[in-house]
């Protein structure tokens, strides 16, 4: 999933204290499962910007609701008869849906109440770590399923650095060394073989060659 | 024609190396690396210059490198791939070939975290064993990463480093040997002070016979006191300093740990060169370059060897 943290409070008012009529979109995929941008989430803030604007004595109006999926735009379209009544939205989308929602809605300011951080799993509850970079070139088949451009701190294709101490990354000790966990693996599933090739360099023109990517699929089209 | 590589030309000769590192000044000032350097004189065969060492920005490798060889010395140029991209690291390549540095050591470089940008971005476009390769190819097959050819290719004597101590143990040998296999013609060690542990992997090195395929140089730093010992053993990462060490340094006052460092670094030497396949040691003083004569003197390495018209 995509997960992302909610923007401080100061930040989030900071950003909307020139309007009075807030459209609070939330999302109820990838942020919501993250517990930072769902339908709870979005109660939530609502409820905090509105007592703080009370303690203030600001009149503000805020409408909630929570989108499916925030990025695609036929559900995007529940905004749209909402959205002549509010004088800004606040996304609580990933970047993809803050941006979707401004692209659909070409007139209307669209704001931020999240910060997009990575593409990650839940290892348990309150806690998820980063495992994915969208590379373009998955060589996960090479690494027992350890990636190492985004688990190694230096993304070293041919690791480990002579750093980690304990089985742990030196540069964060609460981080497990990916070539450990690399070699670990592949022992136990009897490929060590695959340490002794030199893997070449990445092609990053798969992840950032000509700027954003975009995938073209003809059978797709309508 | 290019002069060669002196560190190349002791090792084929079949002498024991010596090397130290030299570290570039955090300013723009040249004396301060010729100063260095002069410490370092007629006492080792090649002057290693590091690379924005732990991430702290100092004056660059290659311009370091440069002076020091206007001064008589033959240069190891460091160089990390934190900071540059393939299309920099092999144009510095044809640079430091074209102001006739001739010795090349590859490494990935201290996370940035570690210095004094912490916010700078990782570059890490190739890994250190890729940049062996790449020198490697442009000096020998005369192309750059993609196969495009190159007008004249760089002439460097390849270096790697390497950690015997580090983790995970079972495979440091294996990766060692993807290091000569990608090219690397003498590999520098991290600090050892494990002699036991560092004799083992020796060991494993020649039952594969990888010490006959590049040249080994072991890593030698002088303790300067107790308290750094107990740092060093504690809080850097891969560093194999032994109880037994660190005890040793305390066993004898404050004035006296200099020497009694300078006395185990000596051993060490001793060890390394009565070692099989060990061809040399790289002498990593740490912001006390003016201890690297009297060590190579006690340890009996002096004079170092001459080859003539220098």
């Amino acid at each position: 999933m995509i997960t992302a943290e909610r923007k401080p409070l100061a930040e989030i008012k900071a950003m909307i204290a020139p309007y009075s009529k807030i459209l609070l979109a939330g999302c109820g995929t990838c942020v919501a499962e993250c517990a930072s941008g769902g339908e709870k989430e979005v109660s939530l803030l609502a409820s905090q910007l509105r007592m703080d604007a009370r303690m203030e004595g600001r009149e503000i109006e805020i409408k909630e609701i929570t989108l499916d999926r925030q990025c695609v735009y036929e559900f995007i379209d529940q905004l749209t008869s909402l959205i002549d009544q509010y004088d800004v939205v606040l996304s609580l989308g990933c970047g993809a849906g803050v941006q979707a929602v401004a692209e659909v809605f070409q007139k209307v300011i669209v704001l931020p109440g999240l910060n997009t951080t990575f593409i990650g799993e839940t290892k348990e509850a309150g806690i998820w770590f980063e495992n994915c970079r969208a590379c373009g070139d998955c060589k996960l088949g090479l690494f027992a399923a350890v990636c190492p451009i985004t688990r190694c701190a230096k993304g070293l294709l041919n690791g480990p650095c002579g750093g980690s101490k304990g089985e742990h990354c030196e540069v964060d000790v609460d981080t497990p060394c990916a070539w450990q966990l690399i070699v670990t693996r592949l022992e136990e599933r009897g490929r060590l073989d695959f340490l002794e090739q030199v893997h070449p360099p990445v092609d990053w023109s798969k992840s950032q060659g000509k700027g954003p990517r975009k995938i073209l699929r003809e059978d797709q089209k309508n | 024609m290019s002069e060669e590589s002196r560190l190349k030309r002791v090792l084929s000769a079949g002498r024991f190396a010596v090397t130290a590192e030299c570290g570039p000044p955090k300013g723009a000032d040249p004396e301060a690396v010729r100063k260095k350097g002069g410490l370092l004189k007629g006492c080792v065969d090649s002057v290693n210059v590091t690379d924005n060492q732990t991430g702290v920005v100092r004056l660059s490798s290659l311009a370091a490198c440069v002076l020091l060889r206007e001064e008589g010395f033959d240069p190891v140029l460091q160089m990390v791939t934190r900071d540059r991209n393939r299309i920099a690291l092999q144009s510095d390549i044809l640079g430091a070939s074209a102001l006739g540095i001739r010795n090349i050591l590859c490494l990935s470089g201290d996370h940035q975290v570690f210095g004094n940008q912490p916010q700078a971005k990782g570059v890490f476009d190739i890994d250190s064993i890729q940049l062996i390769q790449v020198v490697r190819q442009m000096r020998d097959e005369g192309h750059i990463i993609g196969g495009e050819k190159l007008t004249q290719p760089p002439d460097l004597f390849i270096g790697a480093s390497e950690n015997p101590f580090a983790e995970p143990a079972a495979y440091r040998v294996a990766r060692l040997a993807k290091k000569i296999g990608a090219g690397a013609d003498f590999i520098q060690t991290q600090c050892i002070y494990n002699l036991s542990r560092f004799g083992k992997w020796m060991s494993q090195l020649r039952d594969k016979s990888y010490d006959k395929r590049a040249y080994i140089l072991g890593g030698i730093t002088p303790l300067k006191s107790a308290k750094m010992a107990e740092y060093m053993s504690k809080k850097v990462a891969g560093m194999d300093l032994p109880e037994e060490v660190v005890a040793r340094m305390k066993s004898v006052p404050t004035s006296e740990q200099r020497k009694e460092g300078i006395k185990i670094a000596v051993e060490t030497i001793e060890a390394l060169r009565e070692m099989k396949g060990v061809s040399g040691v790289h002498i990593m003083a740490i912001e006390w370059e003016e201890v690297v004569p009297q060590l190579v003197e006690e340890a009996g390495l002096m004079p170092r060897p001459s080859f003539g018209k220098e």
